[in-house]
């Protein structure tokens, strides 16, 4: 029998990690565009495996605090794995390739996470942003491999779990990689509501402090910055495998640099940041492109330049506006046998959720 | 062999005057600038608009260069920068990757996007031997004025007043301030002065480094490189980086054509493994 506060931490646990009607809508809503929506299912499939790449980003910089200019490496490496073992029918079937890529860019995220770990800000800057340029020089060194600057050409990719062939319309595309993305969102939000979610929280707090407290942080952050390589490996394969194609343009600069705008837009820190912000970041690049197809970086730039002049918290208060309107439904929802014993845990229980990270 | 060697001092003192303004600013400011390039960019621009276009005498164009980019670098610092000073890295960050795809977009309008050449006086083409050792006559240039520039560096960081003040600031800018030292008018002039620098290593360097849109972009890592192995404390270090990297990309590229990029990657993560505290560490009591 547990002490009543102990009892009382987890059940103010259980009620941060309890899903809100908000949370609902937003899956609600994307399950409802893969039937409404079938015009823009090819945008929509980018949006989806860009998603995953910033909710990726996300666990490392919003939950550990990790500052990180090369998250292109472990995406690029998912890329060509997957473009790779469709070509060469190594491992035809998508998800299981999808898996496997996921796993070997788990492995240079474990081998590249003990460069991370020390240093300041600036150092994994250098660190992160390096290897990713050393991955793209590997990719295009070996084109009798990777296809060199031309890219991986001739992909043909089978058909999911042998039922399902990909369509030029993108359908099945679509649908795959929300899948995907809605599976390890799960997976996501479990852990970040874990204890080792909050125990992560407490490394980006203060390293020094959560130490005190007996949390080993550097094993933390190499677990953290691992399962991130996965899911940022997993968003390349799903790249290659929908478009059928690799190219030196997934190690890029650039492709980092759009990622951490992305994640920016979205805000850091809760889980949603990296999904809003792709769709935020896709809408705009296509209304932008469409208007100016040459320059749309110069206003990407401006966004960039805007947001921080502006504030990145008082961006991340429109989430929290969000959340506030939000928060009375939540609670009378809520509303258990145990949010009676514990009146005062109902309504903290969504604090610190939207405005944490900025 | 000495060849090369001359090759390689010759772009590391390239590589030194494009880098060494972003070294001071770092550690002045521990303001990270990945947009130092787009002054080289402008630089370089500027002079091939003065030289090919209007017909200015090229030491004229790069003398202009210097002077309307750390004019550049003093607006940006005042109306722009100032803003951001006191953010985190992850804002600073941001903030210059917006203003590097602003720049380079930027020049893709107005000037196009293919590589462009400045006009060299022909006087500086071509290349001579001595005791056996080809010497190209623009590097040689290169080699001269950056070793001159090197030089009045240092000797004005270690012999002038303004020195002992940026040095002061550089060591600790809170005493600095306490001791009357007005570091933000330090850090303004030396943010110009560096954007200068970059500007003229821009318009000196499009000859061998060529010149394009994206230049702030493929050299930003460069930059990067010479600050973390040399350190910001001083510009002797950054200086002998630089000369390192310079060389070892070169021979690099000449003998291991296949690993040429690599070398210089590599050696810059193997530095930092060995020593990742000490490139970016600050001085006790900061």
């Amino acid at each position: 029998m547990p002490s009543a506060p102990v009892a009382e931490v987890a059940h103010r646990l259980a009620m941060r990690a309890r899903w809100r009607p908000l949370e609902y809508a937003f899956w609600l809503a994307a399950l409802a565009s893969v039937f409404l929506l079938p015009g823009r299912h090819l945008i929509l499939t980018e949006i989806a495996w860009l998603a995953l790449f910033a909710l990726s980003l996300d666990l490392i910089l919003g939950y550990a605090g990790i500052i990180s200019l090369g998250h292109a490496a472990f995406f690029g490496l998912g890329s060509y794995l997957a473009a790779l073992m469709a070509k060469y029918g190594i491992i035809s079937e998508p998800v299981l390739a999808l898996l496997v890529s996921g796993l070997c860019a788990a492995i240079l995220g474990f081998a590249t996470s003990f460069l991370v770990l020390r240093g300041s800000d600036l150092t994994r800057l250098m660190v992160t942003l390096g290897v990713a340029l050393i991955m793209r020089e590997i990719a295009n060194q070996i084109p009798e491999i990777t296809g060199g600057a031309d890219g991986l050409q001739g992909v043909t990719v089978a058909p999911i779990l042998g039922l399902f062939q990909f369509d030029i319309f993108g359908h099945v595309a679509y649908a795959y990689c929300l899948t995907v993305l809605f599976v390890l969102f799960l997976l996501a939000r479990r852990i970040v509501y874990s204890p080792f979610g909050l125990s992560l929280r407490a490394v980006k707090g203060n390293p020094l402090r959560a130490s005190a407290i007996s949390i080993s942080v550097n094993a933390r952050l190499v677990a953290i910055y691992t399962f991130a390589a996965f899911y940022a490996g997993i968003a390349g394969a799903l790249l290659a495998q929908t478009t059928a194609f690799a190219s030196l343009d997934v190690f890029s600069f650039e492709r980092s640099a759009d990622l951490l705008l992305v994640l920016i837009i979205g805000g850091t820190g809760y889980l949603y940041g990296g999904l809003i912000g792709a769709v935020i970041f896709k809408l705009m690049q296509d209304w932008i492109a469409n208007l100016t197809p040459q320059y749309w970086q110069f206003w990407i730039g401006l966004v960039l330049v805007l947001i921080v002049i502006v504030g990145r918290g008082r961006i991340g208060a429109w989430t929290a506006a969000a959340q506030a309107v939000a928060e009375p439904v939540t609670r009378r929802f809520a509303r258990g046998p145990m949010a009676a014993a514990y009146p005062s845990s109902a309504g903290k229980a969504g604090e610190g959720m939207p405005g944490e990270g900025h | 062999m000495l060849t090369i060697l001359f090759d390689g001092i010759a772009y590391g003192m390239l590589l030194f005057v494009l880098a060494c303004g972003l070294s001071v600013t770092l550690g002045l400011m521990n303001f990270v600038n990945l947009a130092h390039g787009a002054f080289a960019m402008a630089g370089g621009y500027i002079t091939l608009i003065l030289v090919n276009r209007a017909g200015v005498p090229f030491s004229a164009g790069l003398a202009i260069a210097f002077v309307v980019t750390a004019l550049i670098g003093v607006v940006l610092e005042r109306t722009l920068y100032v803003h951001v000073y006191g953010k985190s890295p992850l804002d600073q960050v941001l903030f210059t990757i917006g203003l590097v795809f602003m720049s380079v977009a930027a020049v893709d309008y107005v000037m196009g996007s293919q590589q462009v050449f400045i006009q060299i006086p022909s006087a500086l083409e071509g290349r001579f031997e001595i005791f056996g050792i080809g010497i190209g006559r623009y590097r040689l240039l290169i080699i001269v004025i950056c070793g001159l520039l090197t030089l009045a560096l240092q000797m004005t960081l270690s012999n002038t007043r303004f020195g002992s003040r940026l040095r002061a600031s550089v060591d600790d800018a809170r005493v600095a301030r306490g001791l009357g030292i007005n570091v933000n008018a330090v850090f303004t002039l030396t943010f110009a002065v560096g954007s200068g620098l970059a500007g003229l290593g821009g318009a000196l360097g499009a000859e061998i480094l060529g010149l394009d849109p994206t230049f702030p972009l493929k050299y930003m890592v460069y930059f990067l490189i010479v600050v973390t192995v040399g350190g910001t404390s001083s510009i002797t270090g950054p200086f002998a980086a630089s000369l390192v990297i310079g060389i070892a990309d070169v021979a690099g590229k000449y003998y291991v054509p296949k690993f040429g990029a690599f070398v210089i990657y590599t050696i810059m993560i193997i530095v930092l493994i060995l020593r990742p505290q000490g490139l970016f560490a600050r001085a006790p009591g900061r």
